[in-house]
């Protein structure tokens, strides 16, 4: 192995962003012909570092080789002839073009179009059947899932001729049939001796599909192993840097009374098409329900109407006691004060506002509290002191109430909000999203609490579209699907596959489906969901 | 109305529609691309004054247009350079090319003729003459089609039959060249064409400039083909009139042809009132005649458009992210 030149070689790539030292002296080599997995916690620097590679910052410091020979990579032009190929997280695809002109953008054959064309549809055809690639050239991006979106982004890079490979964060909006899929497309991939880089923060892909690891901390490359030979425990402590619990630790549940009751909750947005489909659900007391499905099937639009600020048609009743959903006689205020806290699935748009400062966001929502007010003055003094307090109690890094919340990191955003909501001791917790973009470290943390809160005889409605989230906190899981729920199942008596099912709309999920099926049940309700935005 | 009385409304159609569809297809140029130029405006009447102004210097309306070009291709780079270059808001640098056109162009008349920010009337070569087509003349005894073919089809300036080709033009421009593919991504998703290796800086600037050479032309026609030399404020809301054209189109030049000829019919018809009285019955107030074009305008953009959906990257300065 050591005689091989690597696909591709970087030696101590430096980069600061002002103060932050994004990437320190990292080096790595990647052999051709193997997957490559990156994973650390967000802010680690394993994005800024791909994109250095792919020409889109400059390094301060530092070599890149490519296939043995020093590299310049001033733009993605350059990465592009150097055959590297990247599938973003947020994919760079034009929404009302075909894939065939999505694939050609920017590597036609001339000034006509036609001939381009026509030879990227024959490339394809190849692609598709060397690759299992298989997808119509003709369709509108805006018509065809996410899944699918992203086959064409790998196509875009193959058509380039691309030999490295690098995919950041590839699974997060996949279901677990379509990330099966796009491993099986990457093995392939390899086989044909292509080199990928795979960038991720979850542990179980990183066993599952490659062939090497390299582990970054805070901008540094802490560990670069074999992943047969390390385990996901071992992973996660490189990560962090101390001991995590991957599972979390609950005893089983002691429901009480219903808290809160959900029957035939139906939502039509202002385009006129119909978001939640006849909702019923019911919560009690110390049980959380994990609310799954793949975003944007109407577990957002709940959560709006359930927080109080989205109109809706049916019927809630929280703690027997029916709550007007008109808009005129409630809204997010009543909610809270009807003891409904909400940790919105958005918290830099809906949870806090980045350029005030912590303590004003401690105090968003309760600050006509008396406790908070002199007469017809704010006590900020006394907002001060009680965000001080909560900051302690979270620890929240820094403890600082005076700084901005768009200084904290997103983990720390996320406590302060989760702070706010839960120290007010609610009877029901909404909480979307709680871990999106916050490190193992506060993960472990947050979910301790909302564990707490449910122990304490609190109800919790847990929406989130990491599985796993789901699957390890919650007493019950209901699927969504199309604005519906598809089925509640107990997450001792089901398993991914058959909540990937559900997710995609299939409900009879003792018999065997195709691939292609669930594909085309996914694509028909989110083709509706992007028409939406 | 009779059909000579037709003829000459819809002659007249074609002449106003002239500017509005030059202006139109400029506009479609720079928004496809990501741009909105509310500037359509100032930049036809910068062209329209120094199209004048030379033209009457130097007694060619060729070189006069070619100022007049000049000129609203400044205001596009400044357009260009505020809101690519510099990322700043694309509607406050139109409203801002539209004052400094609005004012610049009186006071340099005034200051240069001394006519109260006017230009010279123009006559002979300072001004497109018109172009009879071959066998027009001939035709003209031929029932129906004789006289479209010589009072409609002929008889127009040059930049008449310009402004009716750039829109076969646009068409394949857009979507038939490699040009037009990027230009149509870059207003779409412009991350997209960047990470393809292409610039997005280049593909706007690109488009900035069409949109000047045409209002360019635009303001070219206003002064010299269809009067003949400039008066204060003579695009008298052109500018704004295609972009609702541009509009009422959904940004597709063969809808933006059709989209100039309804507005032209309407700014014709409010040129002749007798016409107007022959077909209702009754007399209509002159002021709400010339008013009607831009009532219209209202009521068709509020009724009648269904949605259109802008490009939906446009109005929004490219700033690369990861």
């Amino acid at each position: 192995m050591t005689d091989q030149t690597p696909a591709i070689e970087l030696k101590g790539i430096s980069k600061a962003f002002g103060p932050v030292q994004a990437n320190k002296d990292i080096s790595i080599r990647v052999m051709p012909g193997t997957i490559h997995g990156i994973i650390g916690e967000n802010g680690a620097g394993k994005s800024t570092l791909m994109s250095i590679l792919y020409g889109f910052y400059k390094a301060d410091a530092g070599e890149i080789l490519i296939n043995g020979r020093p590299t310049q990579i001033p733009d993605s032009q350059a990465a592009i002839r150097a055959g590297i190929g990247m599938v973003f997280q947020h994919f760079k695809l034009v929404q009302n073009f075909s894939v065939l002109e999505n694939v050609v953008l920017g590597a036609e054959d001339g000034r006509l179009l036609r001939p381009s064309l026509a030879k990227a549809r024959r490339e394809l055809k190849e692609l598709a059947a060397e690759y299992e690639l298989n997808i119509d050239p003709d369709a509108k991006i805006e018509d065809i899932g996410v899944g699918m979106q992203q086959r064409v982004e790998i196509l875009k890079a193959l058509y380039r001729q691309a030999d490295i490979l690098i995919l950041d964060e590839p699974t997060g909006v996949l279901t677990p049939a379509e990330a099966d899929h796009l491993f099986r497309i990457l093995k392939g991939l390899r086989d044909q001796g292509k080199t990928i880089i795979l960038i991720t923060h979850k542990l179980r892909e990183i066993m599952e599909i490659t062939d090497t690891v390299s582990v970054m901390r805070r901008g540094e490359m802490t560990a670069t192993v074999q992943t047969a030979e390390t385990s996901p425990s071992e992973l996660a402590e490189l990560m962090v840097g101390r001991k995590v619990l991957l599972q979390v630790e609950k005893t089983p549940p002691t429901p009480g009374e219903t808290i809160l009751e959900v029957e035939n909750l139906r939502v039509v947005d202002s385009k006129g098409v119909e978001r939640l489909r006849g909702i019923g659900l019911e919560i009690r007391a110390g049980e959380i329900l994990g609310l799954a499905g793949v975003a944007g099937n109407g577990q957002s639009e709940l959560l709006e109407v359930l927080g109080g600020y989205r109109k809706a048609e049916g019927t809630i009743r929280l703690n027997g006691e029916q709550i007007d959903l008109s808009g005129r006689k409630s809204d997010a205020r009543t909610r809270r004060a009807r003891g409904i806290a909400h940790v919105p699935e958005d918290r830099h748009h809906e949870g806090l506002i980045l350029e005030f400062s912590a303590w004003e966001n401690v105090a968003f929502g309760y600050h006509d509290k008396p406790e908070f007010n002199k007469g017809v003055f704010m006590d900020n003094a006394a907002i001060k002191a009680d965000a001080a307090a909560k900051m302690e109690r979270f620890d929240v890094r820094p403890p600082n109430p005076n700084l901005a919340a768009k200084n904290f990191s997103g983990g720390n955003q996320q406590k302060i909000v989760v702070a706010r909501e839960i120290e007010r001791n609610p009877d029901l917790l909404l909480i979307g999203q709680p871990t999106r973009g916050v490190d193992i470290g506060a993960i472990e943390f947050i979910h301790e609490q909302i564990v707490a809160l449910r122990d304490m005889g609190k109800a919790v409605l847990l929406v989130s579209v990491e599985l796993d989230e789901i699957m390890s906190l919650s007493d019950r899981i209901a699927v969504m699907f199309d604005g519906q729920v598809m089925g509640e199942r107990v997450p001792s008596e089901t398993d991914e596959r058959e909540l990937g099912l559900l997710m995609a709309g299939i409900t009879d999920t003792d018999k065997p489906h195709s691939e292609a099926e669930i594909e085309a049940n996914l694509a028909k309700t989110r083709a509706s969901a992007a028409k939406e935005v | 109305m009779d059909f000579l009385t037709l003829l000459q409304v819809l002659d007249t159609t074609i002449r106003l529609a002239t500017p509005l569809l030059l202006a139109c297809l400029a506009g479609l140029f720079s928004e496809r691309a990501g741009i909105f130029d509310i500037g359509l405006e100032g930049k036809m009447l910068a062209s329209a004054f120094l199209t004048a102004a030379v033209a009457a210097v130097t007694g060619s309306v060729l070189v006069g247009t070619v100022a007049g070009i000049g000129a609203a291709l400044m205001l596009a780079g400044i357009h260009g350079l505020a809101s690519i270059t510099f990322r700043g808001n694309q509607l406050i640098s139109g409203v801002a090319i539209n004052f400094l056109a609005a004012g610049l162009t009186v006071v340099v008349a005034q200051s240069w003729f001394g006519q109260g920010g006017r230009t010279p009337q123009l006559s002979g070569n300072a001004r497109f003459e018109t172009i009879d087509l071959p066998l027009a003349a001939e035709m003209r005894d031929i029932p129906i089609f004789g006289p479209i073919y010589a009072e409609l089809i002929s008889g127009h300036t040059l930049l008449v039959y310009v402004g009716l080709l750039m829109v076969p033009l646009t068409w394949w421009v857009l979507f038939r060249t490699r040009f037009g593919l990027r230009l149509r991504a870059v207003g779409e998703n412009p991350a997209a064409v960047d990470t393809a290796g292409v610039s997005v800086v280049g593909l706007r600037f690109a488009a900035v400039a069409i949109c000047g050479v045409l209002t360019g032309l635009a303001g070219a026609y206003l002064s010299t083909g269809l009067q003949a030399g400039f008066v204060k404020d003579m695009t008298a809301g052109r500018g704004y009139i295609a972009l609702a054209a541009l509009i009422f189109a959904k940004w597709r030049p063969w809808y933006a042809l059709g989209a100039c000829l309804l507005f032209g019919f309407l700014q014709a018809i409010a040129l002749r009132p007798d016409v107007i009285e022959g077909t209702l019955g009754f007399e209509v107030g002159v002021q709400l005649l010339d008013a009607l074009p831009y009532i219209l305008t209202v009521v068709i953009l509020a009724g009648f458009v269904g949605r259109a959906i802008p490009p939906r990257a446009g109005g929004e300065p490219y700033v690369k992210e990861r």
